[in-house]
């Protein structure tokens, strides 16, 4: 029971994240179709602020990992 | 649960062989690794710098050698009108000198011409004169001798007188 | 790369006709016994029950649970598994009350549920779902010298130093790297000053990489000190989750998909961060630029702040590459929950695009790691100018 409630957690928490790093993807495209000659530097940006979001979404699935037995 | 609960068993030898790895690493192989990347790294540099020194040099040396070369064709220009200039003057000068000296001589000759013929005539005059002394001296002779002869004697001489 | 793409057409039509027969063969045997065992050994599903082949086939009934097998395959364990039933035993090391003991892990026989006892040094030990427990004065009513509450065993534990699979590949790993980097390094002072060749043109760019795109950007000029650092986190991580996607013996094993793993990496550069941390980043951490009377709070949140940055990194790594795992060996199972091998290419396609992504995420997860690792020593060695 817990298990589930957890995996439906985690579910939760992958939505919030998979906004996020859609907008992050998505403002990163539009900067660098604005601004070709920055797209290292918008790339990189891009992937730390990915992996920052991503970090919290992990977190829901540690805790439904938590919730396994 | 299980999943996320390090063990300490793995915790050990992670940390040791972490441990040992990055002293190894460190010491044999980034070290000579960094260092060389960073000594290549300079001396493609200074290659580059080397590079772009030689190019101002050759560009400096280019510019000196064609400013020598246009010094050069302007000198020569200059020498060659020079003489020419220096050529024309000369053959004018003859020319001039030619035509002076062609004058003179004609000059010389028209006088020289005169003079002969001065002479000439008076050389003609001259015989003319002895001529008709002579003439006149015969005839003078001949006329108290024969009135007929006398007039051929004169014939004789005026035709005589025209052989010569 | 036209041709690649022919290629593998063509390695697609022949996987399907090749799925295809074999599928036809094998519906030929529907539904007879042996084929399910024969599926079943197959996965090494029932391994740990199976004792034979005519054993095999009493227990053919027992139900296929891709829960239990995934976990048995990214969780650490002291056998080192082949195939079908042949594992290298490895050295189990136990730090007891009476000191170390050691044995060969062979010695439990391939005994997961507490029923084999190994007696070392005049005490008993034994193994339940990875663990090992001193064995208790009795058996249970299954044959298991444990007493389990809520399916859990009670037993002391003895402290477990043994080079698990884990431990092993991590130690092949490092032979690896140590091999590579210094053939390479010989190869820069064999070939001073002259361009890269063979391995050492395939080491340098991520060299230049980490130093261009990860140290010097993050760090600053005082880049140089924590080079070694980040490179070694780098080629550590980086090697371990291609060994891990490698199916076969030497690799396959979940390292940094590993709790325990992740936890020291994340330590060490939350030990390297916080002793490079200069008084601009203490006096940040300490005294940050608020009223006195919420520095209780601030220095809560401050301290939070200073722990999670790690955290996040341990749960990243871990999560990520586990996860990596998970799927691939959830797709696998498809084939033996469906009880047919006409999933088969489909599952192994999908296994193919999740290995190539997987291989894109080793590379990635090694890159955030040393990354992140570099952007929070640069906030801890930054200079300010007020």
């Amino acid at each position: 029971m817990i298990g589930s409630i957890a995996a439906i957690g985690a579910g939760l928490a992958v939505i919030g994240a998979g906004l996020g790093i859609g907008r992050i993807g998505g403002s990163a495209m539009e900067g660098i179709a604005r601004q070709p000659e920055a797209a290292s530097k918008i790339q990189t940006a891009m992937i730390i602020a990915a992996a920052l979001v991503e970090g919290v979404a992990l977190f829901g699935v540690v805790v439904a990992l938590l919730g396994t037995r | 649960m299980d999943l996320v609960t390090p063990s300490i068993g793995l915790v050990f030898w992670t940390t040791v062989t972490f441990f040992f790895l990055f002293i190894l690493l460190r010491v044999f192989a980034w070290k000579p690794i960094v260092s060389a990347l960073n000594e290549r790294e300079r001396s493609i540099e200074d290659a580059l710098n080397a590079a772009d020194k030689a190019k101002e040099e050759l560009t400096r040396l280019n510019q000196e050698s064609d400013k020598l070369l246009k010094d050069a064709r302007l000198e020569r220009d200059k020498i060659l009108k020079e003489a020419k200039t220096l050529g024309d003057n000369l053959i004018a000068e003859a020319k001039h000198n030619a035509q002076t000296e062609g004058a003179k001589m004609i000059a010389k000759a028209h006088d020289e011409i005169n003079a002969q013929k001065n002479a000439a005539l008076a050389e003609v005059k001259n015989q003319v004169a002895s001529l008709s002394i002579d003439i006149a001296e015969k005839i003078l002779r001949k006329k108290f001798e024969n009135a007929g002869e006398q007039q051929t004697l004169v014939a004789e001489l005026l035709k005589d007188v025209k052989l010569n | 790369m036209r041709l690649n793409t022919l290629f593998l057409k063509k390695l697609f039509v022949l996987s399907l006709i090749f799925a295809f027969i074999a599928g036809v063969n094998a519906s030929a045997f529907a539904n007879s016994e042996h084929n399910e065992t024969v599926l079943k050994d197959s996965a090494h599903v029932t391994e740990a029950h199976a004792e034979g082949e005519g054993h095999a086939a009493g227990h053919g009934e027992e139900p296929f649970e891709p829960t239990k097998v995934i976990m048995e395959h990214i969780s650490d364990s002291h056998d080192w598994h082949l195939w079908g039933h042949t594992s290298i035993g490895l050295p189990v090391i136990l730090y007891t009350e009476a000191g170390l003991v050691t044995f060969n892990s062979s010695e439990f026989h391939h005994d997961q549920e507490g029923t084999h006892v190994v007696e070392k040094d005049g005490q008993k030990f034994v193994r339940f779902e990875n663990k090992i427990y001193y064995a208790a004065e009795t058996a249970n009513e299954k044959g298991q010298y444990l007493t389990l509450a809520d399916e859990h065993p009670t037993n002391a534990k003895p402290l477990d130093f043994s080079i698990t699979k884990n431990v092993a590949s991590m130690f092949l790993s490092a032979i690896i790297l140590c091999l590579v980097f210094f053939s390479v390094a010989a190869a820069y002072k064999k070939r001073e000053g002259k361009a890269p060749r063979g391995l050492q043109s395939f080491i340098e760019p991520i060299i230049v990489f980490v130093r261009d795109e990860v140290a010097r950007p993050n760090i600053g000029h005082k880049y140089v000190r924590y080079m070694p650092f980040l490179l070694t986190v780098f080629f550590f991580i980086l090697i371990n989750n291609l060994i891990g996607l490698i199916p076969i013996f030497p690799g396959g094993a979940n390292l940094t998909g590993n709790i325990a793993v992740t936890f020291v990496l994340g330590t060490i550069t939350f030990l390297v961060t916080n002793f490079s941390g200069n008084k601009y980043y203490w006096k940040h951490v300490l005294a940050p630029d608020v009223p006195w009377w919420l520095y209780p709070i601030m220095l809560v949140v401050e301290v939070i702040g200073l722990l999670s940055k790690p955290f996040a990194l341990i749960i990243r790594l871990f999560a990520n590459i586990t996860a990596g795992h998970i799927i691939v060996l959830s797709l696998i199972s498809l084939i033996f929950i469906f009880k047919t091998l006409y999933i088969a290419p489909v599952s192994v396609a999908f296994v193919l695009f999740m290995d190539v992504l997987e291989l894109l995420v080793a590379f990635l997860q090694a890159f955030i790691f040393t990354m992140l690792t570099a952007l929070f020593i640069g906030t801890a060695v930054e200079e300010h100018h007020h």
